[in-house]
């Protein structure tokens, strides 16, 4: 996974509450094992009934053509598991989100792809969304993990919190998998321990005489 | 398994009896005793997998459900949803190659995996589950916590036999009352979430007690805790107790050899303390609970059938919210809910397709016709759910009636193996999502219970099932 350190770029609102996976991300737009993620961003919310681009739609919208963060309301991500609705939104060069809160799979599906999540209390967040709004995509707000802090137009550096562990991973770009395997012998001593405490839990065989006639 | 300790509540005997270490950016290893896999995930984590050159550490409990993309036409093959064709080979390829028990689009169990695995006894009580789904959480009513995971996740539990947590905090709902007839889990789910919100179980792993989840059967369990992701939450779960013992009995994949008495005390000692605290508490009662369907786009806009639609909020957020759902759902505030005209019924998915959910829609179409105007569907859970409603009739009836009787798969509840609505259709669907687009572009679904939705495809129109069950 790439580390993560800063980012400065445009920020696009998009302030709707329970914004769902089948809205960043929706299934149709997924029949290939190897989707275009750029098409699929926001595929329906950014057409019109008759399947032309909406250009009044805020994604659509010349300034907002290259976006690096995406500010957004209450519970983002909601629904499914997808991961896609995270790929999408890097294809679209968006690396941080900025929400009032975000659904915990979204959140953990960001943080596996190095995309910063950033979650802030009412009053940051009406800040943030408020000076969004009114820069309108003329100038870049910056985003700096190492001192978290967003700053950009408008008024002061915003403080976010973020937890010690996630800040770690994301500035250090870890291997999720090459980190977990470093207790490789932890896992085999579970195991091992297992067996002896739920052996059926460390065994998951087919009784003889249970299948079913084909 | 039990600590020992008191004031333990469930999840975390289950969380400490599966915590391997603690890794050095502070998050746990927890280890995963069942994985199970779908079409629609699962082959990108095997391309990856093999990309890193890393192993399935252990094949034999991983299993691979065809699901999400399958066709559900009677007579189908993997060509028969063309756009499914690569995604059921990617998998086939990936579990043979890493030797994992496909259950294949002609497998006597192939089904919807939150189905299949209780079925066949692969999920334990008291086990962690992982699923690449959200849904994960349905094996919840067996007392397994399941885990919905995405594609990251999927690949770490492939490689390491572990997922990488942060522990949740932990909720209890206790559900009061009992519940009249004509109403269901879906219809209790449906009313905690209209009650509390979609967002109320973020960062919680829910457990569901009181009279109420001690009263439902094992299958309105899986219904109920199925619903956990639509409340926010990644887990939610009961307790298990002698129902669920004696429903996983003789499962295929059950303990035996002298294990089984062993596995059933440390199954029943998993339930949550007397004194045990839970950081949050939430009661809801059902006692007076009227068949529930929801009139928007999220699960939180649910009213009972026998009121009349929400009107316009004065808070300008909340109000635009409202407004935008009435817009998209093609409906006016303040009209009855009952008496809306419906053009398509979809019974199926992991929500409610499992043989108890077919028996108590067949029984309120037995004997009669749907309506004229309606296009009505009946997606079994499982390929086992079919072949055990057809030995008990219930094809028939359906059929009678005028529904199509599908092959099994996930089909409606997100359209990926293109069963879909046309725009603007009213759709009527025992499934667990609303969203905008979710069942096809312009499509206004709407979640209710088998029950209410026999009865609309009945009806032609929005309808309480309580009138149809009074001649039964």
């Amino acid at each position: 996974m790439k580390a993560f350190s800063t980012i400065t770029g445009i920020a696009v609102p998009f302030l709707e509450d329970d914004v769902n996976t089948d809205q960043i991300a929706p299934i149709p737009t997924k029949r290939s094992l190897k989707p275009d993620y750029r098409e699929m961003f926001f595929h329906r919310a950014r057409r019109l009934s008759d399947d032309q681009l909406d250009p009044n739609q805020v994604f659509n919208r010349p300034q907002f053509a290259n976006p690096s963060i995406l500010v957004a309301g209450r519970n983002f991500g909601c629904g499914s598991s997808r991961e896609g609705a995270v790929w999408t939104m890097q294809a679209v060069g968006i690396h941080v989100l900025i929400a009032r809160s975000i659904a915990d799979l979204y959140r953990e599906n960001c943080l596996q792809n190095g995309l910063l999540p950033i979650e802030l209390p009412d009053e940051a967040a009406n800040d943030i969304e408020h000076r969004v709004i009114a820069t309108d995509g003329k100038s870049p707000f910056t985003v700096n993990l190492v001192t978290q802090t967003i700053s950009g137009p408008g008024g002061a550096d915003i403080h976010f919190e973020i937890s010690a562990a996630d800040r770690m991973r994301l500035l250090e770009g870890l291997d999720d998998i090459g980190l977990s395997l470093k207790h490789a012998d932890a896992i085999a001593a579970f195991e091992a321990k297992m067996k002896q405490t739920s052996p059926w839990l460390q065994r998951a065989i087919r009784a003889p005489g249970t299948e079913p006639k084909r | 398994m039990g600590t020992g300790q008191s004031k333990a509540t469930m999840f975390d005997r289950i969380w400490d009896a599966h915590y391997v270490a603690t890794r050095i950016d502070g998050r746990d290893l927890i280890y995963i005793d069942r994985h199970v896999l779908h079409d629609l995930h699962a082959p990108h984590a095997f391309e990856k997998l093999a990309a890193a050159a890393r192993a399935v550490r252990r094949p034999d409990l991983t299993f691979s459900m065809q699901d999400h993309t399958v066709a559900t036409k009677p007579g189908r093959d993997e060509t028969t949803n063309p756009d499914g064709a690569h995604f059921q080979r990617a998998m086939r390829e990936g579990s043979h190659r890493n030797k994992i028990r496909l259950f294949d689009l002609d497998d006597p169990e192939q089904g919807i995996s939150h189905v299949v695995a209780p079925e066949l006894g692969l999920v334990l009580p008291g086990s962690m589950h992982a699923v690449p789904d959200s849904h994960a959480c349905t094996v919840g009513g067996l007392g397994a916590i399941g885990l919905g995971c995405g594609t990251s996740e999927l690949e770490h539990i492939l490689a390491t036999q572990t997922i990488a947590l942060r522990r949740p905090k932990t909720m209890r709902i206790w559900l009061n009352g009992h519940l009249r007839p004509g109403v269901g889990a879906k219809d209790v789910s449906l009313k905690i979430i209209a009650a509390l919100g979609t967002a109320v179980g973020r960062g919680y792993a829910i457990e569901f007690a009181g009279p109420i989840a001690k009263a439902l059967c094992v299958e309105a369990r899986l219904t109920l805790c199925n619903m956990t992701i639509e409340m926010g939450a990644r887990s939610g779960f009961i307790a298990p107790d002698e129902k669920v013992l004696a429903y996983l009995k003789g499962r295929p994949y059950m303990p035996r050899d002298g294990e089984w008495e062993a596995a059933c005390q440390q199954w029943l000692a998993l339930a949550s303390d007397e004194d045990a605290i839970f950081d949050k508490e939430h009661q809801i009662d059902c006692g007076d609970l009227a068949p529930q369907i929801t009139w928007g786009t999220d699960q939180s806009q649910t009213i009972a059938i026998d009121e009349h639609l929400p009107n316009l909020p004065q808070d300008a957020d909340a109000r635009m919210k409202m407004e935008r759902a009435y817009a998209y759902m093609g409906l006016e505030p303040g009209t009855p809910v009952k008496g809306v005209k419906v053009d398509r019924v979809f019974i199926g998915s992991c929500t409610n397709a499992r043989l108890s959910d077919l028996r108590i829609a067949a029984q309120i179409v037995k004997g009669r016709q749907i309506h004229e105007s309606v296009t009505a569907m009946v997606v079994p859970g499982s390929t086992s759910v079919k072949r055990a409603a057809e030995q008990e009739g219930l094809d028939r009836i359906f059929k009678d009636a005028g529904f199509f009787w599908g092959e099994s798969g996930c089909s409606m509840c997100a359209g990926g193996n293109g069963d879909r609505g046309r725009p603007q259709e009213r759709v009527i669907s025992t499934t667990n999502r609303n969203f905008e687009g979710r069942q096809g572009k312009g499509v206004r679904t709407h979640l209710t219970g088998p029950e209410l939705a026999a009865a609309c495809a009945l009806a032609g129109h929005i309808a309480d099932p309580r009138d149809y069950m009074e001649r039964m």
